[in-house]
């Protein structure tokens, strides 16, 4: 295996490519009593249409979920209760982009460690299961589409892409899901959840080599073809719709904003947009500006406001959101402060500021085990080193912020995603 | 290696630091400890909200975010806890450790300096708190205590206290009552703060890379202006061995709710964390309801489907066993009866190697990870100042090791029923 020291934040990253193709990152933690494993796949929601054995497949919204929830069935049973009463806490999640799942304990770790690297590689469908399963996540759809801050980010999403796939929602719908049948599930194991498309992540009070040694034991031995995937048309650089508002069960409006920026091809380069964006957006709204302090001063918003950066393959956007009496205002009152900050450029110690703090938060943020393992897989999936972040930061400049936000925040990139209350509510 | 200090900075000011550099972050803590008591803690809970809106030095929260930022971005958060009798009200924060910082600059004076001025030198008009301050956070505050019905489990725990121990200490909300905090303006809080100042028990908490040396130098210095009283709070807690009464204390009370909660409260016969026999009451209560290889999840969730979900916990400082369930609302005499029978069942001793080895090792692993998790830990030291206790969760978790099932049983044998308390829906609903 081959060590990546990062003295500055005090990680150590072990690596090694197997034979299957399947890459290894270990983070030894000797002074830990817990370990924690995540192994994952760079499939997600988005990944809807693609080629196997030279055929073009259109499946269904939500299969990647759904597959996610299949996987824990085991011809003997299931993996969850195996990791459960090995005294493991084992969970799963589907993303846009990928699909991890994780166990955290303190004993019989390598054994754990088999059962999770068993049950994601051995898929054990029957159409019985697949139909019951429907019904489970039927129930779980109903739910959240029911919960207005997944409408209002759904919505943003539709507002701000016209094509790509990052628009449909990663559980799908009851009517897509209905779609789903045992052989689509195998199809889509076999595409994506080959070695040489996976990630196995650990963190914890480990050998580097014990993992590598018991990852060549349980998985195949070949690597599969990699699958291509389409994304769909060219996407426009305007946004899809500059508004969109529903009415639902809530008390006060709640509200996105979004801003669609110029996505970065696959490698390092994504790093730095991410991190630049980030900074972008806490520049633009975040705590430390005034025009912050006067949105809640004036009690335009409240403290649930956020706003951030998200990056995707193929896409990448800003965004700022919360509750407020008056989004339309909050809207104009950000795009007349991208203004000022795009004339008069960002105020230099303010931009240090900003540098520092969310350098310090990543550093903190990578105590947790969980933080530390998924943002390595995404980070590695989009062709970036989650932990060279230090030295991103260090060649930001504000002008590149500036510049940013010159080219994003105008009008014709700009969604507002609305959820107001119902009338007579 | 984590290597633990206790050491006393001033009279009644109290220092725990765990020098370790296992994290990231460094984690400070700053409370208040007073006797729990009606009138005074919704002005306690009140209190630590509005000290978080400013200081003399950075009077709103743009300011005060702006200083954070330049320490790196760091956190400080209000605490508001009931330790057994006592309420602990503060600052929890977190910091990039030293370690980590781009040009090798300290955090730690800064850090300390800031939780400092937040306790010690707070915005005020007109020599008191600001109005406007004291006011939307006051709104804020009955918010929370109103929103406290929102979530029926937690309701039916806190209503189980409250009439369990009615003319205790230990009835009475760590956020206060709605009452007394409408009462409260920036004038009696005021003066509710100059006391707690002079009289709280003080507790502060260090966990991090920095030497204790250098940890105490900088809380000394950062907290100079503390007033010195040879007389602050020492946490007291009245541990009633039995019920007060003859015969168990039944409430039964109904709300719109679609699912009914029954919460039972034993007293554990006077053992607490500050007795020999906790350790065998902790495991006790880990076979009795405490894990979800319990009895009360294994029989009466899953093998007799009389509850949606049945645990129990302690109250490790006042002596109480707890135990919370979520029933149909018919099903209340046979949840009861089995949630009873359970434990009579651990009194003679009927415990069966599984149950008794995996209560064990889910009990150790919790002690253990509790050294992984930064706020993890400085909540078990801020108990064990509370119980006046200095062993370390590795520490407890080796006593453990050797708890026999026949002391789980005397354990089981000393826990006598108090209160039964029963949520159920209003009639014909």
């Amino acid at each position: 295996m081959t060590v990546t020291d990062y003295p500055r934040i005090g990680e150590k990253m072990y690596h090694t490519v197997l034979e299957n193709g399947l890459n290894i990152f270990v983070a030894p933690k000797p002074e830990f009593g817990k370990s924690y494993a995540f192994f994952a796949t760079n499939y997600g929601g988005m990944d809807m249409r693609f080629k196997l054995g030279g055929q073009w497949h259109d499946t269904p919204a939500g299969v990647a979920h759904f597959l996610e929830h299949k996987m824990f069935d085991t011809q003997d049973g299931n993996a969850l209760q195996d990791l459960a009463s090995n005294g493991a806490s084992p969970n799963a999640f589907t993303g846009s982009a990928i699909t991890g799942y994780y166990f955290e304990s303190t004993e019989k770790f390598e054994e754990n460690l088999r059962i999770l690297l068993s049950f994601v590689s051995i898929p054990w469908f029957t159409q019985e299961s697949v139909d019951k399963e429907q019904g489970i996540i039927g129930q779980e759809i109903r739910m959240i589409e029911d919960n207005p801050q997944w409408q209002v980010f759904m919505n943003l999403m539709s507002g701000l892409y016209a094509n790509h796939p990052i628009r449909t929602g990663v559980a799908g719908t009851v009517e897509s899901i209905s779609h789903i049948t045992a052989q689509t599930l195998y199809d889509c194991h076999k595409a994506f959840y080959n070695p040489a498309n996976m990630v196995l992540c650990v963190a914890g009070n480990v050998v580097p080599e014990r993992v590598c040694d018991i990852a060549r034991e349980i998985l195949p031995r070949e690597a599969g073809e990699l699958t291509q995937r389409d994304y769909g048309l060219a996407e426009p650089k305007q946004v899809a719709a500059p508004k969109t508002e529903i009415a639902m069960e809530v008390s006060t409006p709640i509200f996105q904003i979004g801003y669609k920026g110029d996505p970065a091809e696959n490698g390092p380069e994504t790093l730095r947009l991410q991190l630049m964006g980030e900074l972008a957006a806490q520049a633009l709204a975040g705590p430390s500006t005034a025009v912050y302090a006067s949105l809640y001063e004036q009690g335009l918003v409240n403290s649930e406001f956020e706003c951030g950066c998200e990056l995707y393959p193929g896409c990448v956007f800003l965004y700022a959101g919360g509750e407020s009496r008056d989004p339309d205002e909050v809207a104009r009152r950000l795009q007349q402060e991208a203004q000022r900050l795009v004339r008069e450029g960002i105020d230099p110690s303010l931009w240090e500021r900003l540098k520092k703090a969310a350098y310090g938060s990543r550093v903190r943020q990578l105590n947790s085990f969980e933080n530390l393992c998924v943002g390595q897989a995404q980070n590695f999936f989009l062709g970036a080193d989650a932990l060279a972040f230090p030295e991103v930061f260090a060649s930001l400049t504000a002008e590149d912020a500036r510049q940013l936000l010159e080219r994003w925040v105008t009008q014709e990139r700009t969604t507002l995603s609305v959820v107001r209350p119902k009338e007579g509510a | 290696m984590i290597h633990v200090t206790h050491t006393e900075l001033m009279p009644g000011v109290r220092l725990t630091a765990v020098h370790t550099t296992k994290f990231k972050s460094s984690y400070f803590g700053v409370t208040l400890l007073t006797a729990l008591e009606r009138e005074t803690a919704g002005d306690n809970a009140l209190l630590c909200s509005v000290l978080r809106r400013g200081t003399q030095a950075h009077p709103d929260m743009q300011s005060l975010a702006s200083a954070l930022d330049d320490l790196y971005g760091g956190a400080i958060e209000t605490q508001i806890v009931k330790k057994g009798e006592t309420q602990c009200v503060g600052f929890a924060a977190s910091f990039l450790d030293d370690a980590y910082t781009l040009n090798g600059e300290s955090i730690l004076e800064p850090a300390a300096r800031l939780l400092g001025e937040l306790l010690l030198q707070p915005h005020t008009v007109d020599g008191v708190f600001s109005a406007e301050y004291v006011e939307s956070e006051r709104a804020n505050l009955i918010d929370r205590i109103r929103a406290q019905r929102n979530d029926k489990r937690q309701y039916a725990m806190y209503r189980l206290g409250q009439e369990m121990c009615r003319g205790e200490a230990f009835g009475v909300d760590k956020l206060g009552d709605e009452t007394c905090v409408s009462k409260i303006t920036p004038t009696s809080l005021w003066q509710r703060y100059q006391t707690l100042l002079s009289t709280a028990g003080v507790e502060l908490y260090y966990c991090g890379s920095a030497e204790v040396e250098s940890v105490e130098n900088a809380l000394r210095a950062a907290f100079s202006a503390l007033p010195i009283n040879n007389q602050r709070y020492k946490p007291v807690c009245e541990v009633c061995a039995h019920p007060a009464r003859e015969t168990p204390n039944i409430v039964e009370e109904s709300l719109d709710v679609t699912q009914g909660k029954l919460a039972i409260g034993f007293r554990t016969g006077g053992i607490s964390v500050r007795d020999g026999d906790f350790p065998a009451l902790l495991l006790m209560n880990a076979v009795f309801g405490g894990t979800s290889m319990s009895k009360l999840f294994m029989n009466v969730r899953e093998k007799l489907s009389l509850c949606y979900f049945a645990s129990s916990a302690l109250e490790r400082i006042k002596g109480l066993m707890l135990v919370s369930s979520g029933i149909e609302f018919e099903k209340y005499q046979q949840a009861r009866d089995e949630i009873l029978a359970q434990l009579e069942a651990c009194r003679r001793g009927e415990i069966t190697v599984d149950e008794m080895e995996g209560a064990r090792r889910i009990v150790i692993t919790a002690l253990q990870t509790t050294l992984d998790s930064q706020p993890r830990m400085a909540d078990y030291w801020l108990g064990q100042a509370v119980a006046g206790q200095e062993d370390g969760p590795e520490e407890l978790a080796g006593h453990i090791e050797h708890v026999t099932v026949e002391q789980v049983a005397r354990a089981a044998q000393k826990a006598e029923l108090d209160t039964i308390y029963f949520l159920k829906g209003k009639e014909g609903a």
